[in-house]
């Protein structure tokens, strides 16, 4: 039993309801056709993989079916927050412990406080 | 609207209700058998024929409508099920709601809704052809460990609640679970996977005496 928040659900549900999607935060390039080879080869092909602190796209495919991001540990597998498309993470590379700032840089960043957490049962 | 209308390509796909409809458990029914229920049944199942409809869109811009045509408001919070005297409303995902309509209704709500709604972005599918609902009732315990060794969701009554409804798991494949009040368990299931679901049914609940009741008018609702 290993339970995922869906941050659209907004519920801990069976991981065997999700999918992962890759790396999530792949911005496409604004002018494509003026990209260069390696600049569009590097958008549509190429991708990190650290150690520690990644972002991921995951699905909630036998759910409400919404795409949303995860913040993930690599080397603990610790799953740090879920949080909708279009929000920031609170755990980054840089910020590994997911310090608030004193002023809040968006109303969600509550919303993420509550989903970083990971149960298992 | 009747340009929006005519966009959209709608048609009826129950014109008439002359023409019977099979289910899509008659094959099931047939070949795979309906044990009768008895007095030691603790677990009734039965096929309810109705139509459905998938609404998508903005929840403010279909709430209005849909209280309009269906007298029920758009559920707003996830994983809620509204129903009504007649037909059912559940939240599928922030833009998407599942419409349990009775038979031969789903045309008529979808023209009221696009003639209300007029050029606003929203989309309706009519997918009554596609999958069908399951009902269990029964003793509280017989049905809740029924579940228990069918679906990953946990259907503990603190946690699931009457006026609840969720896409999960069900043995491997996706059904939807719902709880439109304190006596009933609704499974939506997929066309194609009805006779699965079907089968697993009836072996998960042979040990509570399942019996399978058949006579139920088509369309009745509940
Ligand atoms: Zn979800």
């Amino acid at each position: 039993m290993f339970h995922i928040h869906c941050p659209y659900c907004d519920e801990w549900r069976e991981e065997e309801e999700f999918h992962p999607r890759g790396q999530a935060h792949i911005a496409r390039p604004e002018d494509p056709a003026g990209c260069s080879d390696e600049q569009w080869g590097d958008y549509l092909f190429f991708r990190d993989n650290p150690r520690g602190i990644h972002h991921e796209l995951w699905v909630h495919a036998v759910g409400c079916r919404k795409f949303f991001n995860v913040t993930r540990h690599t080397q603990s597998y610790e799953i740090l927050e879920t949080y909708r498309i279009g929000e920031r993470p609170r755990f980054t590379r840089d910020n590994p412990d997911g310090v608030v700032a004193s002023a809040p840089e968006s109303l969600d960043d509550s919303d993420i406080a509550t989903a970083a957490q990971e149960v298992r049962a | 609207m009747s340009e929006a209308i005519e966009r959209a390509r709608t048609f009826d796909a129950f014109p008439d209700e002359g023409i019977p409809l099979e289910s899509p458990l008659a094959w099931s029914f047939e070949h795979v058998g309906c044990p009768a229920p008895g007095t030691h049944s603790r677990v009734m199942m039965r096929e309810r024929q109705h139509d459905h409809l998938i609404l998508r869109g903005g929840a403010i811009v279909l709430d209005e409508a849909v209280r309009a045509v269906l007298g029920l408001s758009l559920p707003a919070r996830p994983l809620e099920l509204s129903q009504g005297e007649r037909a059912s409303l559940q939240w599928l995902s922030p833009d998407e709601w599942l419409a349990v309509l009775p038979q031969g209704d789903a045309f008529r709500v979808e023209t009221a809704l696009r003639s209300a709604l007029g050029d606003a972005s929203v989309a309706f599918s009519d997918v009554s052809a596609g999958q069908t609902v399951i009902e269990l009732t029964g003793d509280d315990q017989a049905l809740r460990e029924l579940l228990m060794k069918s679906v990953v969701y946990d259907v503990h009554p603190r946690h699931f609640a009457v006026g609840k409804g969720v896409t999960t798991v069900l043995a491997k494949t996706s059904v939807i679970l719902r709880r439109p009040d304190e006596r009933r368990w609704e499974l939506v299931v997929r066309r194609s996977f009805a006779d699965y679901v079907y089968r697993w049914l009836l072996d998960a609940g042979e040990e509570f005496a399942i019996g399978v009741e058949r006579d139920v008018t088509a369309g009745e609702t509940t």
